[in-house]
């Protein structure tokens, strides 16, 4: 019986289908992350301003952002923008919306950190042997925030990958709602294919974000041991 | 801005965030407890546990709450575990927070140095007491900031729980809207809602961090 | 075994890796006797005191003490550990608690005594030391050679009968050296058994009742410290003092100059 009903995954053009829905919530995820990254880098070179209103805005940016749950920013924008502005909003746009706020939000945050984690004497021992502002930048200082950065910008990643499946709640026909279609078409033939089906998501889910959390954690490694 | 509206429905958002809070609670406490078995298990390196407890913590790292639960809620009956939605919430979350506490307790734990246990031991205690009195103390200092920032991060993945039919937040908000269009007011009382979950623990990290990092051992 | 001897060494051998530290040590330290390690760097003296306190597993050989054996991760060594009190070069109280806390942690959870007895024997500890005032304060408060004292005191309290130095001085400011050795001078005198591993070779001198001088993992030279330091009898025995007979001219030659 079991033989049976792993086959569900198998039959027709299932497994195309599921990869499909991979592929929506790869290009969702990838493509707000690559826009976060830009924009964060600028965003965490804003909040190192000495301006207090500037500071404060940001903060409270910042801060708003990441006390909501994603979800909750999905409906405000999905729901909430359509309704205030009579946009007609598609939900991947929304998704796509939310995911940069988001990914802006914390890339900044990072940038930030890792700006004002460089200590003092960093950029005084570089003067002090008569570098010049611009190689001091070059040589010391990026390489070090890169060094902190990528680790932490990689992890982001995937849990941009994973909170993805979020956008299932707004409509959008991704891996999970594909799932779905696919166990409610195979009701009957295939009484068990929720467990395979949810199961083949799960791995789905875990490939694609587990390889690259391994490829961050070397990199943390190699670089430690410099 | 319909303010009858709001006041009509409250109790509904009310209601909502009790059963999202006793879950998140619930489930939140078990991954405290599972976090502190796995990171103990590790740092002793106990043979086939330790491996079994690194797989654990990369399957839940790596996959979302909601394909979690969506695999408990709809998968597990066809193999026979018949989960109620309430039950699955917590098992989700605790799931997925284990492996997250299981990290903070990690660093924690590999934040004492080692002559701190050679000290203890040196004065006759056994591995208990070292344990007890010397190294998880000062470990949990470490940890807070991690575990607290894990406990707004599993109560914020809770809103995910209304794909299983949990009456949450969530879902009084989209059935309001659904209902009655009256999103405006449906959106406002859920940021709301959430802020006066959140907005406190936040502040409780925030201190804590502050005062942890005062009390500093030294720094 | 003899009444007379506290600990026993036989034939120790600790490698680390293919490393050989400890290349078949034997001795016996009979009760109040003070006994300085002495050696250049790497030749095992820290070694040599891990293995005495069972925090390294050995390879050869075996340390008793009385006429319990010492071994590493075994069930009795909490219980033998209390007769051996170890303080280190780092000073490290346990920072989350106080100081008359870091004191009495041990012998009111591990040898059950009554805390009000414990705490009035920790604050006489602590006053003949000159850190009463101190009771109350944390280890970040303190200096180098406070914290010293107190993890001296906080041995002393589980009343050993054998303590073991591990160049407690080490990591101190000079000015600080002195009132940890004056500690340890009192301890001497009043009959505990020591083995003390340290480069202060004046204080080595005024606190031995005998020198090992220990070089390539075996004792090299044993004898009472004026034999030792007037008339060394083998080579190496003669070229590691000639080390500090250098510095010693040089520190006379920049006094002055001062």
């Amino acid at each position: 019986m079991q033989d049976l009903a792993i086959s569900i995954i198998f039959k027709g053009n299932n497994l195309l289908r599921l990869l499909d829905g991979l592929w929506i919530t790869l290009r969702i995820s990838l493509l707000s992350a690559a826009l976060s990254i830009p924009l964060g880098i600028l965003f965490g070179m804003f909040l190192t301003l000495k301006n207090p209103i500037s500071k404060f805005i940001g903060r409270l940016y910042l801060d708003f952002i990441r006390i909501m749950p994603q979800l909750v920013l999905l409906f405000i924008v999905f729901f909430g923008i359509t309704r205030a502005t009579g946009l007609d909003l598609s939900a991947e746009l929304s998704a796509i919306i939310v995911f940069v706020l988001w990914g802006t939000s914390e890339m900044g945050d990072l940038v930030r950190g890792a700006l004002i984690s460089i200590p003092k004497h960093q950029y005084e021992s570089s003067e002090a042997l008569a570098l010049t502002k611009l190689q001091t930048y070059w040589y010391i200082i990026i390489p070090q925030t890169l060094r902190r950065l990528i680790p932490l910008t990689i992890n982001l990643v995937t849990r941009m990958i994973k909170t993805t499946s979020l956008v299932v709640l707004i409509g959008i026909v991704e891996m999970l709602k594909v799932g779905q279609q696919i166990i409610d078409a195979n009701r009957f033939d295939y009484p068990s294919g929720a467990l395979w089906i949810y199961g083949v998501v799960f791995f789905m889910y875990f490939f694609s974000c587990w390889p690259i959390s391994c490829f961050a954690k070397w990199l943390e490694k190699r670089w430690s041991d410099k | 801005m319909d303010w009858n509206f709001i006041s009509q429905y409250t109790p509904m958002y009310i209601e909502a965030a009790k059963l999202t809070l006793w879950i998140g609670v619930l489930g939140i406490l078990s991954a405290i407890v599972i976090g502190l078995l796995c990171s103990i298990v590790q740092y002793y390196k106990i043979p086939i546990l330790s491996q079994i407890v690194s797989v654990y913590i990369e399957l839940s790292r790596n996959t979302p709450l909601l394909v979690q639960l969506f695999f408990l809620y709809f998968g597990f009956p066809k193999i026979g575990i018949v989960l109620s939605a309430e039950v699955c919430g917590v098992v989700g979350l605790a799931f997925l927070g284990g492996s997250y506490m299981a990290e903070g307790f990690r660093s924690g734990l590999e934040s004492v140095e080692t002559i701190q246990f050679e000290s203890a031991e040196s004065l006759g205690m056994n591995q208990l007491q070292v344990m007890r009195y010397v190294v998880i103390p000062q470990a949990l200092a470490v940890s807070v900031p991690a575990l607290v920032a894990n406990v707004i991060f599993l109560l914020k993945e809770t809103s995910v729980f209304s794909a299983i039919a949990l009456a949450d937040l969530m879902y009084v908000a989209k059935d309001l809207i659904g209902l009655y269009y009256m999103t405006t007011e449906s959106l406002f009382m859920l940021v709301l809602a959430y802020l006066i979950i959140l907005l406190p623990i936040s502040l409780l990290a925030v201190y804590l961090e502050r005062r942890l990092r005062y009390a500093g051992f030294g720094n | 075994m003899n009444k007379n001897i506290q600990l026993s060494i036989k034939d120790l051998v600790k490698s680390f890796d293919d490393n050989r530290i400890l290349n078949g040590i034997s001795t016996d330290i009979k009760k109040g006797e003070v006994v300085v390690v002495l050696g250049p760097s790497g030749c095992g003296k820290s070694t040599l005191l891990r293995c005495i306190n069972g925090l390294e597993a050995i390879n050869g050989g075996h340390v008793f003490i009385d006429e319990d054996e010492v071994v590493h991760n075994s069930k009795d060594l909490p219980k033998i550990r209390q007769k051996i009190g170890m303080v280190f070069q780092s000073y490290d109280l346990f920072p989350h608690k106080t100081i008359i806390d870091n004191i009495t942690l041990a012998p009111i959870k591990v040898q059950h005594r009554n805390k009000a007895e414990v705490t009035e024997e920790a604050e006489q500890l602590l006053e003949r030391v000159n850190l009463l005032d101190k009771a109350k304060a944390y280890p970040r408060q303190l200096s180098g050679g406070q914290k010293q004292r107190v993890a001296i005191v906080r041995a002393l309290c589980m009343h050993p009968e054998i303590m073991l130095f591990d160049e407690v001085t080490a990591a101190l400011d000079p000015e600080m050296v002195r009132e940890v050795l004056d500690v340890i001078l009192e301890l001497a005198n009043q009959g505990m058994t020591m083995i003390i591993v340290t480069h202060e070779m004046q204080f080595a001198r005024a606190v031995a009742d005998r020198i090992i001088f220990l070089d390539g993992g075996k004792i090299v030279e044993e004898a009472r410290p004026d034999e030792f330091f007037t008339a060394p009898k083998t080579a190496r025995a003669k070229a590691f003092l000639k080390t500090f007979e250098f510095d010693a001219k040089k520190k006379e030659m920049s006094r002055e100059a001062v």
